[in-house]
């Protein structure tokens, strides 16, 4: 049976990254006695895959990864026993079933939602407050990704479906699918440029709230969590 | 709240090194506990993290509800400037706190290479690095491990040495530490109570003088009831003893990311160049049924995929079979992987490995340490030419196509012939796969044989402590007679050579038999910019020669000179069971190439019968 698995991130584990993220949930589903599918050979591993890779040093509310099990308990067990064996700031949110012939969650990301706080919790700087309004209110907003070999112009505005700027909090829904994903600090980034300010993206906090899939069409989308995808059991 | 900031953790590589929070790790109410101890490995995160008696100690001493055991690494090179710059102290992974609030720094000092960085550990905790400087508020600095064997080069650096297994008299030490705090008594009185206690070395209340020839002349006491020798302690029952049920479980890979199984202590060889088969005398088994319930709870404790044996010559631990059948039946119910290292090549090992790993990937190891049998003989290492063709013969038969060969070059005595030895033997057992599998049962390919050497560095209380070692001109002109015999062979194609450095084995020399009088020189080397020593990217032997050179050591008379049979040694105070007169007996016998027999075979009397345990007393 496949299930998808909704967990948060929180505090000093930020700084484990994402392949360490996974070996921790590996020895995790052991610790747990979660009777976990393996592939076969001399070397099984765990069937196992993860919706994003989340940044070092980002936090999360809404991170998922699929597994399979051989038989199980029901949902609420599953979560408990994950739950007992996590760490400080790893918590399992939600467990649900996925029905056949759904997309695994990776092949599933349309968007993803983030807010991004300043770390030395003061509210943003008064002159990117104010060029807000007109800032997103513009046709395109152009950035240049310097790649290996050249510059690239790519224009954000059409990858941004929500966002807002209050003085102490920036939140935002854009783009996580693997051909049009961008990055909240982007957005920003783009704001202090054009409010003429320094940025400097070590100074700021970003949480992923949730993920998304698109249940509707390119036209017109429909963004549910993907957990929202399964039904529990 | 982490000790480091974000904008550092940010910055670093692998910042999970230093932040604690691991699986596993304890954190307890500081204000609920009488002392905080310091549980230091001098060297990067995931190097200590492997180590399995920093874990059996943390485990332990947590395990006393009056006690709050923490870890403390060395921070990496990127994040050392760093602390210096901002003058952050060092600190506990597990409070974050510096290390100075500490009542014990307890480091574990596991190879020579390693001093530089203890130096490093205890300047970023704000401790002065000579014992005599510490004030009272200071941590006791505590050494462990088989450099304490001869702790002289360091000795001016820790209040006490713990010698021997620390199973046994940490609880003793903290019940004297605690009845020192409520008494008030100065930190000196409970040196010597420590001192006392027996196991303990405290070099501070020990004077060295010297002869003029730079031998040493006498070691004494300077204060009276003292101990003048100092007999290791020695876990008596290792099926009763503490061992950690649920292992701090790294989030970042670390060299050991795997549950560990100490299956014995002890070697029963008596090879003659091994330290470690003489200061872990006598042989101790543990219980194979205790064996089977630790390895069940580890695993379930931990949640690793790997499980591995750990002694040094696992095949001699008498209820191997029993063991190995019951994990090999346990690890596949559960998914986990099994990695047998150090086993010796024959029918029963050959049927478990093919069981346990994939034939196509793994490697048949030997270890010969020496190219002909009148060499193997001299080191008393008792593995015939036959042995190891047979080994591989059967290991060929069976679609193992890669073989790995350990040797040591600068021996005793060593000849031209014993090092051209090397590559005929390594061609023998190429001619062995060739004549074993029929060109059509190629289909995992031809044989490929590494050799691989490493220079031999003479080790206190072992048969080689009076032998003189080779100099770095003579180690490269000898890896360069054996690269040629390598290449003058029949298949010299299917053989790869390696060698290793020569710079560090010289350094590793001069600590591993040195003197009180080095430390200046160690101190110096640190000043200089010397640290981790044991990586070579970051090894300056041009700061090391340097240090010496201004500090005025002699570099030949700690490494290339012979020494008096008569020759009082820096270690002599120390007792690792097996007796000096043992130990010259056998240097004797090495130079006439005659054979001692195992343990297991006969007892040869070596002294450490005394201890009342072990295969001493319960030969099969
Ligand atoms: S006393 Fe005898 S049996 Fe015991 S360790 Fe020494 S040589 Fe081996």
């Amino acid at each position: 049976m496949k299930v998808r698995i909704k967990f948060s991130k929180h505090g000093p584990v930020k700084y484990i990254g994402h392949l360490d993220i996974l070996r921790y949930f590996q020895k995790s589903m052991r610790r747990a006695e979660v009777d976990i599918a393996y592939s076969t050979g001399f070397s099984p591993h765990q069937i196992m895959s993860f919706a994003q890779p989340l940044g070092v040093g980002m936090e999360s509310d809404g991170d998922y990864l699929d597994i399979e099990l051989k038989t199980h308990n029901g949902a609420k067990d599953l979560i408990d026993r994950l739950n007992s064996v996590m760490v400080p700031g790893m918590r399992i949110e939600n467990a649900v079933e996925l029905p056949d012939g759904v997309k695994n969650a990776m092949a599933s990301i349309a968007a993803a939602s983030y807010t991004v706080t300043l770390k030395n919790g003061q509210d943003y700087p008064e002159e990117v407050v104010s060029k807000w309004d007109e800032f997103i209110a513009s046709k395109s907003i152009i950035i240049t990704k310097e790649t290996k070999k050249n510059t690239l112009e790519v224009d954000l505005k059409p990858h941004i479906y929500e966002a807002s700027l209050k003085n102490d909090i920036f939140e935002c829904l854009v783009d996580a699918s693997s051909a049009g994903n961008i990055k909240s600090t982007q957005i920003l980034e783009a704001l202090y440029n054009y409010a003429g300010i320094e940025f400097n993206k070590i100074d700021f906090q970003v949480t992923r709230i949730d993920t998304f899939t698109n249940e509707g069409t390119e036209e017109k989308p429909k963004l549910i969590p993907l957990d929202a995808m399964g039904v529990t059991f | 709240m982490l000790a480091l900031s974000d904008e550092i953790l940010m910055s670093v590589d692998k910042p999970a090194r230093y932040i604690g929070n691991e699986i596993n790790s304890v954190v307890k109410d500081k204000d609920k506990v009488d002392i905080r101890i310091g549980m230091c490995f001098p060297d990067v995160y995931e190097i200590g993290m492997s180590h399995l008696g920093l874990q059996i100690l943390y485990s332990m001493f947590n395990s006393y509800d009056d006690v709050w055991c923490e870890r403390v690494f060395s921070p990496w090179t990127d994040l050392d400037p760093i602390m210096r710059k901002q003058s952050i102290p060092l600190f506990g992974l597990e409070s974050q706190e510096p290390v100075k609030n500490m009542d014990f720094l307890a480091i574990t000092i596991q190879y020579e290479m390693c001093y530089t960085n203890i130096l490093q550990v205890l300047e970023l905790s704000k401790i002065p690095f000579n014992a005599c400087d510490r004030a009272e508020d200071d941590p006791i600095v505590v050494g462990g491990g088989p450099c304490t064997y001869n702790p002289e080069p360091i000795a001016q650096f820790f209040d006490f040495f713990y010698i021997g297994e620390g199973e046994t008299k940490y609880r003793d030490i903290f019940d004297l530490y605690k009845k020192h705090k409520a008494e008030g008594t100065s930190r000196r009185d409970f040196l010597i109570e420590v001192a006392k206690l027996g196991g303990m070395y405290v070099p501070s209340l020990y004077d060295v003088s010297y002869n003029d020839d730079g031998t040493i002349k006498s070691f004494t006491a300077n204060v009276p009831g003292i101990p003048t020798h100092i007999e290791k302690e020695i876990v008596k029952d290792l099926s009763n003893t503490h061992y950690p049920d649920a292992p701090v479980v790294p989030f970042i890979k670390v060299t050991q990311d795997r549950v560990v199984l100490e299956i014995q202590r002890g070697c029963i060889r008596g090879c003659r160049f091994c330290q470690a088969g003489q200061l872990y005398r006598p042989v101790r088994e543990r219980d194979v049924e205790w064996l089977k319930k630790q390895a069940i709870k580890m695993l379930a404790a931990t949640g690793h995929e790997e499980i591995s044996l750990s002694s040094l010559s696992s095949s001699d631990y008498s209820e191997l079979e029993e063991l190995v059948n019951f994990l090999i039946a346990e690890c596949r119910r559960r998914s986990i992987n099994i990695s047998l290292p150090s086993l010796r090549i024959d029918n029963f090992s050959v049927d478990v490995m093919g069981k346990v790993q994939d034939v196509k990937k793994s490697s048949l190891t030997f270890a010969p340490e020496a190219g002909t049998q009148r060499m193997r003989n001299v080191i008393n290492k008792g593995l015939t030419e036959e042995d190891i063709l047979n080994g591989a013969r059967l290991a060929f038969a069976n679609g193992w196509t890669r073989v790995k060969l350990y040797f040591m070059l600068g021996l005793p005595g060593e000849t031209k012939e014993d090092i051209e030895g090397i590559g005929i033997l390594a061609d023998k057992i190429a001619r062995e796969f060739f004549d074993t599998v029929p060109k059509e049962e190629r289909k995992n390919g031809p044989v490929q044989i590494v050799a691989s050497t490493s220079f031999f560095i003479p080790k206190p209380f072992t048969p080689f402590q009076w032998a003189p070692q080779a100099t770095k001109e003579d180690f490269i002109e000898k890896a360069y007679i054996c690269r040629s015999s390598v290449m003058a062979q029949l298949n010299q194609k299917r053989i790869k050579y390696n060698w290793h450095e020569t710079d560090v084995s010289v350094l590793e020399g001069i600590m591993a038999r040195g003197d009180r009088r080095l430390a200046p020189a160690i101190l110096e080397a640190y000043k200089k910019g010397c640290l981790y020593d044991a990586w070579s990217d970051t090894y300056r032997h041009d700061l090391w020669l340097e240090a010496f050179d201004e500090c005025g050591i002699d570099i030949p008379f700690y490494t290339t000179r012979e020494r008096d049979l008569d020759e009082i040694f820096p270690w002599d105070f120390l007792d690792c069971g097996v007796s000096k007169e043992y130990l010259k007996k056998e240097w004797l016998r090495s130079k006439e190439g005659v054979v001692t027999p195992n343990c297991e075979q006969n007892c040869n009397g070596c002294g450490a019968a005394k201890f009342g345990v072990g295969i001493c007393f319960n030969r099969k």
